[in-house]
């Protein structure tokens, strides 16, 4: 029996789930501040970002910086799709919601050829191949036509009051975080993640032993890229205008790779507490301090710190820390 | 008795090396085969080139009578040919129980991964069989980068056992493993030879190849030297010429 099946720690991560999950789900009723409720609103979707990277990238090691792709597609979809649904706010906005789906399935469509194609090198190789596909994105969205160029497209005006417009944005983006982190601990329990996580320690072994790696890699990826598509429609919507700089952001990709190393590159839980401290103290700085730079140095700090002293993000540390801590308790009776 | 894996006359040069040149081996269904030879004779470079690793530069692979020359490593797995490295490699960083698990889904298309849980009880039970037979069934839930070399070799040699492949190709699955377990092994592979399986094996451990081996090809320098009983090739001098890096015109001698 390994040290986290220990019925104590069962318990223990049962009862952290369950706070987690009712403050998530009682945060817009407890905090009315709208600027606070559009921090949570970020949060989530960066955790449902971070968590559904991780599912490829963290499992299978092939770390993508071009993310931001999955989220633009997903962003630019939800633009063309609802003005072209809705153009005289008809509707009333909350049928919207719906084009996520859309945006998600188009993220996962772009993202098939790309995995095609850059899933065939490896390593920093794959990570270099994911920039430039995204940076050809990014320009493709700054000059094509059906984007708007650099003048961005508006979406839909929701007309909803300003005390709870964030809140329904806020659930819709709970359930996409709900939806991640279900897919993620499915994949880790399925063939399909042991595989994953076999191409991540040796792809050549794994390759002898039957595991058809790059079918596995493609599949990954292509799952990973709806969830983030998912967000970037979410997240158009809820801005009301989108331009290319912001939704084919290189920020965003460095963000959520961090958030996962921060957290824990790999692990199930990594991801949403890299996300939920790191997007929403951002966010956090950013409002109380209106310095859009103020966290940069904060991080810059951070990140010096958990590299030289956690390099495998905190909840691997912890996990170590306990290991070392049940072996010296096992050494102990051992020696009496 | 009928060939299972046939190797034709196969050359594969890195850049200036000549690592294969022309090399030919038949490994007769059901037989235990040792591959010996000096270190850099292209044994490795062999087993690289039946498996997949590696594609050849001319020849010709086949394993019972279907071509395989130049398949993919997963595709030469499914057809039922398993092997092990020389430099072990497992997969560090998820358990030893885990590590078998991977290797037990041979025929399994990866659609099917998707859609099912990491393993069955059946799958666990069988893994825990051949984990407890090398030793390690205590190990299972460790981490496998943890164990030490020789633990490593075990593993290794446990999840090809596992993966139940037609014929095994071992490298060196003697070699930094004690005594007693050297034994064991060899036992177990005899035993596994009875039931019908098919082995390759390359090894230094001399001892270890006269005692199992019905048939020994010697390699020297990418081409295969001489075939044979065991008796035949200890008792044949181009063998030792070649294992004792002879004059020049003892190579000559084998050439002409």
């Amino acid at each position: 029996m390994t040290e986290r099946s220990t019925p104590r720690w069962r318990q223990a991560s049962t009862a952290v789930w369950l706070v987690a999950g009712l403050l998530a789900l009682l945060f817009p009723v407890l905090e009315h501040n709208a600027a606070y409720q559009q921090i949570g609103v970020y949060t989530l979707i960066f955790t449902a970002c971070a968590t559904s990277w991780n599912m490829f990238s963290g499992y299978s090691g092939y770390v993508n910086l071009g993310a931001g792709v999955s989220y633009g597609t997903g962003a630019y979809t939800m633009a063309i799709v609802s003005r072209h649904l809705d153009p005289n706010n008809a509707q009333g906005g909350a049928s919207l919601f719906w084009v996520c789906l859309l945006s998600g399935v188009a993220a996962m469509v772009v993202a098939y050829p790309i995995g095609l194609v850059a899933l065939r090198v490896r390593r920093h190789t794959f990570v270099v191949i994911t920039i430039a596909i995204f940076f050809t994105f990014q320009l493709i969205a700054i000059n094509a036509s059906f984007t708007g160029g650099t003048g961005g497209l508006f979406l839909p005006y929701i007309p909803w009051n300003a005390s709870y417009y964030d809140v329904p944005f806020y659930y819709v983006g709970l359930a996409m975080v709900i939806f991640a982190i279900v897919l993620s601990a499915l994949v880790r329990r399925s063939r399909f993640g042991l595989q994953l996580l076999a191409i991540r320690d040796d792809e050549d072994r794994a390759m002898g032993l039957g595991v058809e790696v790059g079918k596995i890699k493609l599949t990954g990826y292509v799952m990973s890229a709806f969830t983030i598509g998912m967000c970037g429609g979410l997240f158009a919507l809820l801005q009301g205008q989108i331009y290319p700089q912001f939704v084919f952001n290189p920020l965003f990709d460095i963000s959520i790779a961090l958030m996962c190393f921060f957290g824990g590159f790999g692990t199930l839980v990594g991801p949403i507490l890299g996300a939920v401290v790191l997007e929403s103290s951002q966010q956090y700085l950013t409002v109380q301090y209106s310095n859009g730079s103020l966290y940069l140095i904060l991080f810059g700090a951070l990140f010096l710190v958990v590299i030289l002293f956690m390099p495998q993000g905190i909840v691997v540390f912890i996990r170590q820390k306990r290991k070392q801590r049940s072996d010296r308790r096992i050494a102990a009776l051992g020696a009496q | 008795m009928s060939s299972l894996i046939e190797v034709r006359n196969v050359a594969k040069a890195f850049g200036g090396v000549r690592a294969l040149d022309g090399a030919t081996l038949n490994v007769a269904k059901g037989s235990i085969t040792g591959l010996i030879g000096p270190n850099g004779s292209g044994k490795t470079t062999l087993f690289n080139v039946i498996t997949g690793y590696v594609k050849a530069d001319s020849g010709t692979v086949s394993f019972n009578g279907q071509d395989i020359t130049g398949a993919r490593p997963d595709a030469v797995f499914a057809l039922g040919v398993g092997r092990t490295f020389q430099i072990t490699r497992i997969f560090s960083r998820i358990s030893v129980l885990e590590n078998m698990l991977v290797a037990s889904q041979r025929k399994e298309s990866w659609i099917r991964g998707l859609t099912r849980g990491m393993s069955s009880a059946e799958e666990i039970d069988n893994a825990m069989t051949w984990l407890h037979f090398v030793g390690l069934g205590a190990k299972s839930h460790l981490e496998a980068g943890s164990l030490s070399y020789g633990q490593r070799k075990l593993l290794e040699l446990a999840y090809i056992l596992v993966a139940n492949p037609d014929v095994i190709l071992l490298d060196e699955p003697a070699g930094g493993v004690n005594l007693t377990l050297i034994n064991d092994i060899s036992e177990k592979i005899q035993a596994l030879n009875e039931q019908g399986k098919t082995f390759l094996i390359v090894e230094h451990n001399m001892e270890f190849v006269m005692k199992i081996c019905h048939s020994v090809t010697v390699m020297h320098q990418g081409k295969d030297l001489t075939e044979g009983s065991p008796e035949q090739v200890r008792s044949n001098p181009a063998v030792l010429d070649a294992y004792l890096g002879g004059a020049d015109e003892g190579d000559d001698e084998v050439g002409a």
